[in-house]
């Protein structure tokens, strides 16, 4: 019963303190420097778009498919009841609201999360934090916050991209494969989709994910041992505890949203 | 709080570094014990000794990338630990380090990592830094591998582009980590000769970190021997070969036992192979 000493407590106790301490500290650094960043416009830029262009492909392919089994999904209920055309309101509301952020941003923490902790840690590792900081370049300002603002404006779009090309997967399977009207799947889904209530609700959650996601990501690979195996437990520690925190600040969010 | 001017104009009779009575260690374990060194300007001063002696411990503190647990670090005068951020960031623009690889930004080219300090720190415009780029190129004789990425240049070649990356702020300090670690013979007698030449062209003091007797004695202005956190010598190079200190003789003669012994503790042999009684 080792672990019951009051000392290893106390150890125990106080590093995971100190790793809360120093996780507050790094976001607010990050938030405060939220205009010198986007100062230099360039580098946020340049960010963007390797966080979120190069997941492009997975987040459409993903979204695509989302969209056919959602359709699938859906015709099968509503058949039952004789309200199959309303499936394209169910394939929208569906993505704009809960799938289109949440599975983005689950893709975002295994796609852009990941490459986000290995360059870190890399650099890290390769002593490159540490010659800037020796060039009187703080890393913080000049690496983690173009990143963290990158990953926060890309993930809204990215979601978006995921929900548009998600309502085409259900237009291809509802209307072209299993012949519902179109007129009755596209006018059902525009008067039921509320521009504030749903496509609102699901750019707050994106935002607040891109926050978290980015967040971890950037934390994980600057707190990381520099060494391969602390590289690679660092990677892991994003998809998993960025997986976690979407799910549960989701749940959070809706009962919130829900409320309202 | 404010800082103490450190871009004040240089004063040439206080030493560009002074270390007095510190010590410095990582958790429980003491790297350095009550450490005294000045490092005067103009002069290049080398930092040998066994491994885990303190070396590389000693620049970290100069560049305030690690407190001393007591005891104060002196650059141009000022106790680094007085410093707020700006202020030491105003104290590290007029230090460069080479580190032990060269920490060179893998997706950066030759020419933009050198210029990065340049862009960083500077208003110049582009036509300005490419000038002042290839110059520093020009310097360490890398002139003509400015397109190329630190991945397609040899480990000395890219230690040379760290350096023209360090010293293209034009600082009064360069610091140097083991510079001639794992370089062929030709690649360290460059590197060496630039050491030499970089000081005496650009007035800069050089600290350099290193384990090779050679090429170390031909640039060195003094030599400070590192062992169990303490300094056990320090003199010209001459001083040192003359020394009758047990381990800097061993040292600088290359022996394998002495002082530091070649094996490390362990149980007898005859313990470890079973020989004559039981064994763990």
């Amino acid at each position: 019963m080792n672990w019951l000493r009051p000392a290893v407590v106390g150890l125990a106790v106080r590093s995971k303190l100190a790793g809360i301490g120093e996780a507050t500290r790094l976001f607010f650094q990050l938030i405060a420097l939220a205009g010198a960043t986007f100062g230099r416009l360039r580098l946020v830029v340049d960010q963007m778009f390797f966080i979120g262009n190069r997941s492009l492909s997975i987040i459409s392919v993903s979204g695509l498919f989302v969209g056919f089994v959602l359709a699938l999904q859906g015709y099968y209920t509503l058949q039952r009841y004789g309200s199959a055309e309303a499936v394209g309101l169910l394939v929208a509301l569906s993505l704009v609201r809960e799938l289109g952020p949440v599975v983005t941003a689950l893709l975002f923490a295994g796609r852009a999360g990941t490459s986000l902790t290995a360059e870190i840690g890399l650099m890290k590792a390769g002593e490159q934090l540490v010659a800037m900081e020796m060039m009187a370049v703080d890393p913080v300002k000049r690496v983690l916050a173009p990143r963290f603002w990158g990953g926060i404006v890309a993930m809204p779009l990215l979601a978006a991209v995921f929900s548009a090309v998600g309502i085409l997967g259900g237009w291809l399977v509802a209307v072209v494969m299993i012949g519902i009207d179109a007129g009755s799947f596209w006018s059902q889904m525009q008067g039921g989709v509320d521009v504030w209530a749903d496509v609102g609700n699901g750019i707050v959650k994106s935002v607040v994910f891109g926050f978290t996601v980015t967040f971890i990501a950037l934390l994980q690979g600057f707190g990381c041992k520099p060494t391969p195996e602390g590289v690679a437990q660092a990677t892991t520690r994003t998809v998993v505890m960025a997986s976690l925190s979407v799910l549960a600040l989701d749940f959070v969010l809706t009962a919130m949203m829900f409320s309202i | 709080m404010s800082s103490p001017p450190v871009d004040s104009p240089v004063v040439s009779s206080v030493p560009l570094i002074e270390l007095r009575n510190v010590t410095c260690g990582y958790g429980d374990r003491v790297i350095l014990e009550n450490v005294n060194l000045t490092v005067p300007r103009g002069k290049v001063v080398a930092l040998m000794g066994t491994s885990g002696g303190g070396k590389t411990t000693v620049l970290r503190l100069i560049g305030r990338l690690l407190a001393p647990i007591s005891g104060q670090v002196l650059f141009d005068g000022v106790d680094l630990a007085t410093l707020d951020t700006d202020g030491l960031y105003a104290a590290r623009r007029r230090m460069g380090m080479l580190f032990q690889f060269g920490a060179l930004f893998t997706d950066l080219s030759v020419f933009d990592n050198v210029a990065y300090p340049l862009r960083e720190h500077t208003s110049l415009d582009d036509s300005m830094i490419r000038d002042l780029v290839l110059m520093k190129l020009n310097a360490v004789g890398l002139r003509g591998a400015r397109d190329l990425l630190p991945s397609q240049v040899s480990g000395g070649m890219a230690r040379r582009v760290a350096l023209a990356r360090a010293i293209a702020l034009d600082p009064e300090l360069i610091m140097y980590d083991e510079p001639f670690a794992g370089l062929d013979p030709i690649s360290m007698s460059v590197a060496a000769t630039l050491i030499r030449d970089l000081n005496h062209a650009l007035g800069v003091t050089s600290i350099v970190v290193s384990h090779d007797v050679d090429e170390t004695f031909l640039i060195a202005d003094q030599v400070v021997f590192l062992a169990n956190g303490r300094i056990i010598a320090q003199g010209t190079p001459d001083d040192m070969r003359r020394s009758e200190d047990p381990l800097v003789q061993q040292f600088v003669g290359g022996q394998p036992d002495g002082p530091v012994r070649f094996h490390y503790p362990a149980v007898p042999l005859a313990e470890d192979f079973r020989m004559g009684g039981a064994a763990r």
